[in-house]
């Protein structure tokens, strides 16, 4: 087990860079989740940590020891790839004590070894079949039994559960919690998807384009994203964003939709008069009713029953939204309907920068 | 932490270059025997080969050995017997080519869709590929003997010859002995080929394509020819320059007989240069096949680019 | 019913392309066997009939015990066998580097080994002769071993490439993160799921080396290294009347290569398909 540095990582393909100037430091045992779009550079940060991809600048620490030089072999490791890349020539009890062999583990030790994980994967009836013959889901435990027999000093996850169905992947997901809550490995894990890394993560890395976007715990990206990408990146269903101008009134601070509306704002500290800005909050955060009380009113376009709740898409004069409620509410489209946006639930970013406008 | 270097421990500054070092020359130790062995048996041979065309260099006459400059291809350029060569080259190379094909495109869509049978058949069919060249040339010109083959007397109970006599003899017919032998012995390579590209297309699209209303001749023409095509361009242009360079069968068979008749160009330098012993006329020779081929091989790439453009 | 009948008319039609297909194919390999199982005085009088009515094996009796022929053959599984297995260490080696590397001076190996695909080898005769006598590589086995690992390598490079494309990368990287080299990955993982590829090549290669004549000819004068192909067209000149014994010695020639081919045809389908898969 071992902490990591990221210092000023680098990395480009020819004269394409990929990856800018990346700082991330990891504590020993923590469960770093990276998530972004297609394309991001995620895969190549987790290939350089494991030594596939050369480093063309900056410098990766694994327990404080710099290596951007070792071979793959050498940084004590383990990887478990989306594809699970098992080797086919191989049974299961082969695939999974490959690297002790590789070590010189003595049998007795090897076999120990393989058969405690074995069991702690619910693999042991499989041992001597071939992945071939394998469910994708066995497949998959495999490839986790492979890297936790030589306890390394870190796991790197690929979108390790991509290729297993919902149910499956739930399933999957709370025992890759309970193994590094047991074995308290420093794990770091790519995903595309956002309930893996609210479920799994202590921390969160929102990497966009090839540059980190914003670190924190799960809520942190969620309750207070530092941009626009971050916001519209994390939550399902997607956070609704509305453009508008900021006016400011004195102490007061309202942002005006279209031309009138008018949605007051907590205090800002900055933001002129008259400022492009957009203005983010999480459909569970729109506050609907039926009883027109006042407040600004629009109409149902759509209402989409969820089991857990129901999405209801409004339309206002000027924009649209959606609003999650926990009801089961079944309004008529074109029913008319007040809302309300909280002033202490908006997110405020500047339109030019994307930025979050600081409280 | 900031004012921390980057590249602090001074037991790793140690294996630094070592490793970029070998992670530079990784690749070539793999491709080094490789390379070796080409150059040494093929480029160096090859470049003295063509220096060869410069001189005059007879092994029967032990003063040859001199710096003649473009003699030879002065020579060459007044040989009858070279532009006739180059005459039946074409047709060979094209006769064979078009025969290969055509009957290799058959049978790679014949043993396309499974059918009960179909490893074996498959391997009886691509067996005449293992048969040694020379063999096959043997086996072909004792096929077209009347004394020992039946074809003769099958052609002449037909009535495509007048009488069972061996048409390797025949100067007007000996060419179609060669190409006979070449496109028994050739099928199987474009098959094979053909029938790896077939089977690498998914198989959905043909679903698809039927959904869409296409019939069996559709399919064909719109899905498997468009896939193909590739394949074909890039085996079509190895095989030509294979086939134009190939001269085994035709020296076994006729050794450019009757007259001179199926004499083609690299058969031609075989002659000059192991029967009259001429080397360097020889390899005159050899270099405007070479040239051609390249300029071949050039023109059908810039084609095919062009073609993909549009 | 009438796409029954269409069905059942395309599959006699489709049979009996196939079956013309293999009667072309193997008549004429069919011949040389019946030729070499006719005994010389009905060789003539039944030189039509499509199987001798007294056959017998007396040609290929002569052609064990009474000529250099069972010296040839070993001769010639001595070259082939060593070729096949260099060529294939060789051209694994480089097929992996074109699959796997990137590396400068790539494209230039490429366009390295298809212009090698252009020469007339003829050509190439004189000069090798020149480089390999002062070695003392004319008339041997070991001359003829290199020159024909060197001409089969560009081929069997590309074959093997096509075999390597069709291995996801990520097994070898697996091996690397497990602890184990690059070369001991190629070694443990990938070489072991490409034997395919690997009996493909070996295959190919020994039956082009096999049948090779031009070289076998012009590097080896003295009969005890001549190869099987050379003995078999000595054979030819000398003892021109004699059509059942050169077809019994043609016919012995063709197990060894026919044998390997039965046994690979199918993995050069199969890695020619992985090949075009990827590209
Ligand atoms: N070998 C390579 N050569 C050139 N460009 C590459 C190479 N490998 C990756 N890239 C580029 O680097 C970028 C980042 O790729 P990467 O695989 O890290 O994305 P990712 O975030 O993992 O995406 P995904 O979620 O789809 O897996 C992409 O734009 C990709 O095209
Ligand atoms: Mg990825």
């Amino acid at each position: 087990m071992a902490s990591i540095e990221i210092q000023g990582v680098g990395k480009s393909y020819g004269a394409m860079p990929v990856l800018h100037h990346v700082d991330l430091s990891i504590q020993d045992g923590e469960f770093v989740v990276l998530i972004g779009p297609s394309g991001c550079g995620k895969s190549t940060l987790l290939r350089m940590i494991a030594g596939l991809e050369g480093i063309t600048s900056g410098a990766i620490r694994i327990g404080g020891q710099v290596v951007n030089e070792l071979a793959p072999k050498d940084r004590d490791i383990a990887m478990v790839f989306q594809s699970y890349a098992l080797y086919p020539h191989m049974t299961v009890r082969d695939n999974m004590s490959y690297s002790l062999r590789l070590r010189g583990t003595p049998v007795e030790r090897m076999t120990s070894v393989v058969s405690a994980a074995a069991s702690k994967l619910g693999l042991d009836a499989l041992l001597d079949r071939k992945p071939r013959t394998l469910s994708g889901g066995q497949r998959q435990r495999v490839a986790m039994g492979r890297s936790i027999v030589r306890q390394p000093k870190a796991f790197l996850f690929d979108e390790p559960l991509s290729n297993l169905d919902a149910r499956l992947r739930e399933q999957m997901r709370v025992e890759i919690k309970k193994l590094h809550r047991e074995l308290g490995t420093t794990s770091i894990y790519v995903t595309h998807d956002q309930v893996e890394a609210m479920t799994l993560a202590d921390r969160i890395v929102a990497m966009n384009g090839g540059v980190i976007q914003q670190v924190g715990t799960p809520l942190d990206l969620y309750e207070r994203p530092t941009n626009l990408f971050v916001a519209g990146f994390i939550g399902s269903p997607a956070i609704n964003i509305l453009e508008g101008r900021l006016r400011c009134d004195g102490e007061r601070r309202s942002v005006e939709i279209g031309s009138g509306e008018r949605i007051s704002t907590a205090p800002l500290a900055h933001g002129h008069d008259g400022q492009d800005v957009r203005v983010g909050i999480r459909p569970e955060d729109v506050q609907i009713s039926p009883k027109a009380d006042g407040g600004p009113t629009a109409h149902v376009e759509l209402v989409e029953p969820m089991g857990l709740g129901t999405i209801v898409h409004i339309r206002a004069t000027h924009h649209a939204l959606k609003a999650f409620v926990l009801e089961r509410v079944d309004y008529p489209v074109g029913t008319s309907i007040s809302y309300e946006l909280p002033a202490s639930k908006l997110h405020i970013f500047d339109a030019m920068t994307g930025q979050r406008f600081p409280e | 932490m900031t004012t921390v270097p980057l590249y602090e421990e001074s037991a790793h500054r140690k294996h630094t270059p070592w490793r970029r070092i070998m992670l530079a020359v990784e690749p070539y130790i793999y491709i080094a025997p490789s390379v070796l062995l080409i150059t040494m048996i093929m480029l160096v041979p090859l470049v003295i080969g063509l220096s060869y065309a410069f001189r005059d260099i007879q092994l029967i006459n032990p003063f040859s050995g001199g710096f003649i400059g473009l003699e030879h291809f002065r020579t060459l350029w007044t040989d009858a017997a070279f532009w006739h060569s180059m005459k039946n080259t074409l047709v060979w190379t094209f006769a064979s080519v078009v025969l290969q094909f055509a009957f290799g495109l058959v049978l790679a869509l014949l043993l396309n869709n499974p059918f009960p049978g179909r490893g074996i058949v498959q391997a009886l069919v691509f067996l005449p590929w293992a048969v040694p060249t020379f063999l096959s040339g043997l086996n072909w010109a004792w096929l077209f003997n009347p004394v020992v083959g039946p074809l003769p007397h099958w052609m002449a109970a037909l009535g495509i010859l007048s009488a069972p006599e061996n048409i390797l003899s025949d100067p007007s017919l000996a060419m179609w002995g060669p190409i006979a032998a070449n496109v028994w012995w050739g099928i199987p390579f474009f098959a094979i080929t053909l029938l790896a590209a077939l089977q690498s297309i998914p198989q959905d699209i043909y679903e698809a394509a039927s959904i869409d209303g296409a019939g069996p001749w559709r399919r064909f023409t719109d899905i498997t020819l468009p896939f193909l095509a590739p394949t074909i361009a890039i085996t079509v242009l190895l095989r030509t320059v294979w086939i134009a360079n190939f001269a085994d069968l035709i020296i076994v068979m006729t050794n450019g007989g009757p007259a001179d008749q199926t004499q083609i160009v690299s058969s031609y330098i075989f002659t000059q240069a192991f029967r009259r012993l001429d080397f360097g006329y020889a390899s005159a020779v050899a270099m405007v096949l070479l040239i051609l081929l390249l300029a071949y091989s050039f023109v059908i790439i810039l084609l095919r680019q062009a073609m993909l453009k549009r | 019913m009438k796409s029954s009948a269409y069905s059942r008319s395309y599959r006699f039609l489709h049979y009996g392309l196939l079956a013309f297909y293999v009667i072309f194919a193997l008549f004429p390999l069919y011949w040389l066997l019946k030729v070499s199982v006719t005994p010389n005085d009905l060789l003539y009088s039944e030189g039509i009939r499509l199987w001798p009515s007294r056959p017998s094996l007396a040609h290929y009796t002569f052609v064990l015990a009474h000529s250099d022929f069972p010296l040839f053959f070993k001769n010639s599984v001595i070259v082939s066998g060593s070729t096949a297995v260099l060529v294939t260490l060789v051209a694994a080696l480089s097929g992996y580097a074109m699959s796997r590397f990137d590396f400068r001076g790539k494209m230039w190996l490429v366009g390295l080994m298809l212009v090698t695909q252009m020469f007339p080898l003829v050509m190439l005769v004189a000069p090798i002769f020149k480089l390999f006598s002062p070695l003392g590589l004319t008339n041997s086995l070991t001359g003829l071993v290199i020159v024909y690992t060197a001409f089969n390598v560009p081929f069997a490079t590309f074959l093997m490439q096509s075999f390597f494309d069709g291995i996801p990368k990520d097994l070898e990287e697996a091996a690397m993160i497990d602890g184990a080299s690059r070369f001991r990955a190629f070694q443990q993982i990938i070489l072991p799921l490409t034997l395919p590829g690997v009996a493909a090549t070996l295959g190919f290669v020994f039956t082009a080396a096999w049948s090779e004549l031009l070289f076998a000819l012009m590097l080896v004068s003295k009969a005890g290294a001549s190869t099987f192909p050379v003995g078999l067209l000595s054979f030819v000149s000398k003892f021109s009347v004699d059509f059942g014994q050169m077809m019994a010695a043609g016919v012995l020639a063709l197990i060894p290569a026919c044998l390997f081919f039965l046994l690979i045809q199918r993995y050069l389908v199969q890695g020619l398909t992985a090949g075009a898969v990827k590209g």
